[in-house]
């Protein structure tokens, strides 16, 4: 059976979502199957870049206006600078020839990465499916998550 | 060393050149050979272990100026 690897994502900065696709791309690469859990901030991550994020009630609508996420809008965890830091960082990352954390997203999916967006934090923020990409793979909770991570050899809390 | 194909990794760093050879070696029959040339240093311990793991054969690192040379024969 092929060696399974699970990584909750529950931080939402552009730094912390490149270690996380990192260590996946590297572990596919490796032959091991690997699931990502998209959780709480983590979601913003997987949110679409484009149109607005609908949700009822004003306490929602102020927390997704402020919150409103995509691979595109990820501050970093430290020095964001009102992103002037990010862009920084953008630009030290192109001259690098790294890849975006949009490429990372797509090169972990032709990989065979699975997504998984938690339902539960969906619930809380008043997130909709049609909020994220077309690549999520499935809206799950705990109990997916926990019986593939006890099948785990690493199982990672970024 | 003789290799079947080439992949160049140069200017790439982790985890892409280990991410390319995984795709490149899919491509090739088991014997064949793959060269990877690459520049980032993480290669020098990055590529044995993923041998290890994958159950590929390292057959050689070359250290030159500019960067590396690994040569890995597919192996199953």
């Amino acid at each position: 059976m092929q060696e399974k690897v699970t990584l909750v994502v529950f931080s939402g900065e552009m730094d912390k979502a490149l270690a996380a696709f990192n260590i996946a791309i590297g572990a596919v690469s490796m032959g091991m199957e690997v699931t990502m859990f998209f959780t709480f901030w983590g979601l913003n991550i997987i949110k679409r870049n484009e149109g607005s994020i609908k949700s009822r009630g004003i306490m929602r609508k102020m927390l997704n206006f402020m919150n409103r996420g995509g691979s595109k809008r990820l501050p970093l965890s430290k020095f964001h600078m009102f992103g002037l830091g990010k862009w920084m960082m953008g630009k030290l990352m192109r001259d690098a020839k790294f890849p975006s954390v949009d490429e990372l997203i797509a090169t972990a999916r032709e990989a065979g990465v699975k997504f998984i967006a938690c339902t539960n934090s969906m619930g809380i923020m008043g997130i909709s499916k049609e909020a994220f990409i077309p690549e999520v793979d499935s809206f799950a909770g705990v109990a997916t998550y926990l019986a593939e991570a006890k099948e785990g050899k690493v199982n990672l809390f970024i | 060393m003789k290799a079947d194909a080439t992949l160049d990794c140069i200017g790439l760093y982790c985890p892409m050149p280990i991410a390319h050879t995984a795709n490149k070696l899919k491509e090739l029959e088991v014997g064949q050979v793959l060269e990877i040339l690459a520049d980032d240093e993480g290669i020098k311990e990055d590529m044995p272990a993923w041998c290890r793991a994958t159950g590929n054969e390292l057959l050689g690192i070359e250290e030159e100026a500019g960067g590396y040379k690994v040569y890995i024969k597919k192996s199953k």
